[in-house]
């Protein structure tokens, strides 16, 4: 008899680990750059080409970089959510436009709105590799000594900005 | 207005699978002769309205009908026809509604081709497939609509995906889905078995042409998958164990374990449970797949968007149809009998065996597609399992399961000595072990290699091939043998039996191009000036530059590329970097020339800065490498060949006459030679 709702059982058992994984966050994939220094690099500004930006600059600030492109679908999900937090004044967010074409991001930064205090452009992607980026949008969290405390891939949504990324950062800031 | 209408006749449908679900069973239990006869008509009308729905969203992807989300999330102006039409599956919620509509074909033909099976038999299996349908249709209405509108309707959609604008596209997923959904019917004849309590050999034989008609389809996707991902992906690569192909891969493994133990539950009577229990473990895996590609729960190449709320709904219905079958199982299971006895050395013993090597494989495959999910939920971590586990875990299953498959076939019912079936197979197997041995000797010369190349592996896999084709001979042979001309001898033996010999044959060819591209190929990634050469495996790649070419809604660099062999031009490759207008995404396109015993694939990496024209290329020389999926191929073909067997088509016309349909079942099964296979 037993050995007939053994079935039964190892399904049950598998179930309940099925239901402990729909919550859990895939995209939330540990990075192994949390906890290091922010990759160094020099890029020119989007909308002023000519003048330049360096993770330096940030130093004693925390700042959020958002890894962003006009092509990107998610981006615009995200966007509105930027835009508020923007509207806050908590914190610089500092736009990445990835593997994008300038007058492209501009464009979309005009007719959308600009959420970002500064947009930097990595047009051939090699800030992006550094980074690690392989999926736009990112969102990496730096703080005041320039190391990466926090790295999200996907959009950054009302619900994570809520629950992980201003607790996070008001954390930061009192340090 | 037509979406709309669309969501209103899934609505319609929606009531249909209800009552479908609900008043067949019932008759079956009351022997309501009436509610029975419900079964066919309420199936019939499913199928219409599921339909409708389907051409609904069809019609509003043709029509360019940006109002629709869905649409809208998944089309653009600029794609052309044949891919706008497969987008309709491109996304989640399509995909959904095309399962939907392939669960109610399959109702409707479980309808239209029962007509010899008893009524309460036919009953029961409709009104199990309805409820799968209630299930189905529900999960679409409440968290995922196809139908769900945009206003002010987009002015453009946001394009298909376009590693999805693809032929492979086109086909792989209705195949697969069409094979997944297919193991319902087994699944719902096992479960009317369990209702009915009559678990004896009929319910087996009346499932096995279903269960054969399913898994042919699904070695069909799989394969199509496989070659989508080989030429698409640009890596070369021809599986990649991502999640969501295991998920397709753990029911087929069950699906070819199923075909097995329904023959020998149909002939012998044996380990009828058993059977019952796969056939719930095949359709179970195949709603598993589903859960694991919508919810979210791993990450994977595939996925869909994850909605905690879908996963929730799949999981709740995943509980209900397998938990609810499982109980059932544990209760009516224990009083079927045991079935023919068998000894240690039998076709019976060998059978089983496979089948539970074959439900090994599936489960290591479940574990390790599972275990980051496992580790994560028990505060292990994230990690995962990769490549490296599964060949670990895969190939040792394989080995012992295909020296049985060599001597299943030949082996007889019931009982066989070892020392018989030893003289049987003595010269197969020291041939294949012979030609396993020299072969890779001569390779090199063969394939143009530098050097030949013998490794323990290589070994292996050929002796492995050739052990298959060998006692297929043997087994041929011994079938053959008698008198009068050979013709009518070969014509005398049955359609199924050769279906058999071709699927193994298909395994045989499966085995010799997985071992000799994984022994033989030649890689090279290399930066190539205008001009430049490179060899690989005997041929010289002369790299002519990229032009730049427009598509319908992409431009495209192409690249020219010249392969000669000893001086002499073999022919001029065109790999081609797309971007795609709307999503901006970059798209390799590896150009691939074809051959029996090699491919050549050469794809293009980046345009390297700062050069005159420079490029990163990537060059393959895969050998033998189609053989993979003409090995798909062949054992697909074995299962049509199998299901076309004359015993299932016989009853058409005698059944009139006869007045109980089960006796002209039974009257209607040719005799079978002894020794007879599936």
């Amino acid at each position: 008899m037993m050995r007939f709702i053994l079935p039964f059982i190892i399904f049950l058992v598998l179930s309940v680990f099925l239901y402990k994984g729909l919550g859990r966050d895939t995209r939330e994939v540990p990075s192994p750059l949390v906890g290091k220094a922010a990759p160094a690099f020099v890029l020119p500004l989007l909308h002023e080409p000519a003048q330049q930006f360096s993770p330096k600059d940030m130093q004693g600030k925390v700042w959020l970089l958002n890894v962003w492109a006009s092509w990107c679908g998610a981006c615009k999900d995200e966007h509105p959510v930027l835009m508020a937090l923007a509207s806050q004044n908590i914190l610089p967010i500092v736009g990445l436009d990835y593997k994008d074409k300038r007058e492209d991001g501009e464009l979309t930064l005009k007719k959308a709105g600009d959420p970002y205090s500064l947009v930097i452009a990595d047009m051939d992607g090699r800030v992006g590799f550094d980074y690690g980026v392989y999926g736009v949008p990112e969102t990496y969290v730096i703080d005041k000594q320039g190391m990466i405390a926090y790295k999200l891939i996907g959009a950054v949504t009302a619900e994570n900005l809520r629950e992980k990324i201003l607790p996070l950062v008001a954390e930061l800031k009192a340090k | 207005m037509i979406p709309e209408l669309g969501h209103f006749s899934l609505i319609i449908a929606l009531c249909l699978a209800m009552v479908l679900g609900v008043l067949p069973i019932l008759g079956a239990a009351r022997n309501n002769q009436v509610f029975m006869g419900f079964a066919r008509p309420l199936a019939y009308g499913q199928l219409l309205f599921v339909g409708l729905a389907f051409s609904a969203l069809a019609h509003a992807f043709m029509s360019n009908d940006f109002s629709v989300l869905y649409v809208a999330q998944h089309s653009n102006s600029q794609l052309p026809g044949q891919y706008r039409f497969a987008a309709i599956w491109g996304g989640h919620e399509g995909s959904l509604l095309l399962w939907a509509l392939f669960l109610s074909v399959w109702t409707a033909a479980v309808a239209v081709f029962s007509r010899h099976l008893p009524e309460e038999m036919v009953a029961r299996v409709l009104g199990v497939m309805g409820l799968i349908s209630v299930g189905f249709i529900l999960f679409m209405l409440f968290t995922s609509s196809p139908f769900e509108r945009l206003l002010p309707a987009a002015a453009d959609g946001r394009d298909l995906n376009p590693l999805l604008q693809d032929p492979g596209l086109v086909i792989h997923p209705p195949m697969l889905y069409m094979g997944y959904v297919g193991f319902s019917v087994a699944y719902a004849f096992a479960i009317s078995a369990l209702l009915g309590g009559k678990l004896d050999a009929t319910w087996a034989r009346w499932s096995r042409p279903w269960t054969t008609v399913a898994w042919v389809f699904m070695t069909i996707g799989i394969g199509l998958g496989s070659g989508w991902a080989y030429y698409e992906l640009g890596w070369g690569g021809w599986w990649f164990w991502d999640p969501v192909e295991n998920a397709s891969f753990m029911p087929w493994l069950l699906g070819t374990a199923l075909i097995h133990s329904l023959a020998v539950t149909e002939k012998r009577g044996a380990f009828k449970s058993w059977t019952v229990l796969l056939a719930i473990a095949a359709f179970s895996l195949s709603l598993l797949g589903t859960f694991l590609v919508r919810s979210g729960v791993l990450t994977s190449v595939h996925s869909f968007a994850a909605d905690p709320k879908r996963g929730i709904f799949i999981l709740s219905f995943l509980v209900l149809v397998i938990g609810a079958s499982l109980l059932l199982f544990a209760w009516r299971a224990p009083k079927v009998g045991l079935g023919g006895k068998f000894d240690m050395l039998s076709r019976e013993s060998l059978l089983l065996s496979n089948n539970v090597l074959l439900s090994v494989a599936s489960a290591s495959v479940f574990i390790g597609t599972l275990y980051p999910l496992f580790m994560d939920a028990l505060g292990y971590g994230k990690l995962s399992v990769g490549p490296p586990y599964f060949e670990a875990v895969f190939v040792p299953l394989m080995l012992p399961m295909v020296f049985m498959m060599g001597l299943g076939p030949l082996a007889r019912w019931k009982k066989m000595a070892v020392p018989d079936l030893a003289q049987r197979v003595k010269w197969a197997f020291a041939s294949a072990l012979v030609l396993a041995l020299l072969l890779p000797l001569l390779m090199g010369k063969f394939l143009s290699l530098e050097s030949n190349k013998w490794s323990p592996m290589i070994v292996l896999g050929l002796l492995m091939a050739f052990w298959i084709i060998a006692t297929l001979f043997v087994g041929l042979r011994q079938r053959l043998a008698g008198s009068g001309s050979l013709m009518t001898r070969i014509r005398k033996q049955s359609l199924s039996y050769y279906g058999m010999q071709l699927a193994h044959l298909g395994v045989a060819f499966f085995i010799v191009g997985v071992t000799l591209v994984k022994g033989y190929e030649t890689e090279r990634d290399v930066r190539m000036n205008v001009g430049d050469t490179v060899a690989a495996g005997g041929y010289e790649f002369r790299f002519n530059g990229v032009t730049e070419s427009e598509g319908p809604n992409y431009i495209a660099g192409v690249g020219h590329v010249t392969v000669s062999h000893d001086g002499k031009i073999v022919g001029e490759l065109t790999p081609e970097k797309r971007q795609y207008n709307v999503s901006g995404m970059p798209l390799t396109e590896a150009a691939i020339q074809t051959g029996v015993f090699r491919d050549l694939y050469v794809s293009l990496g980046e345009a390297i800065p700062e050069s005159d024209g420079a490029w990163a290329v990537r060059v393959y020389i895969k050998p033998f490498i189609d053989w993979i999926w003409a090995g798909c191929f062949l054992m697909a073909l074995g299962g049509i060949l199998a299901v076309s067997d004359r015993r299932y088509r016989i009853h058409k016309k005698p059944v009139a006459k006869v007045d109980s349909p089960v006796v002209s079942i039974q009257a209607s099964v040719p005799v079978l030679p002894e020794g007879a296979a599936s």
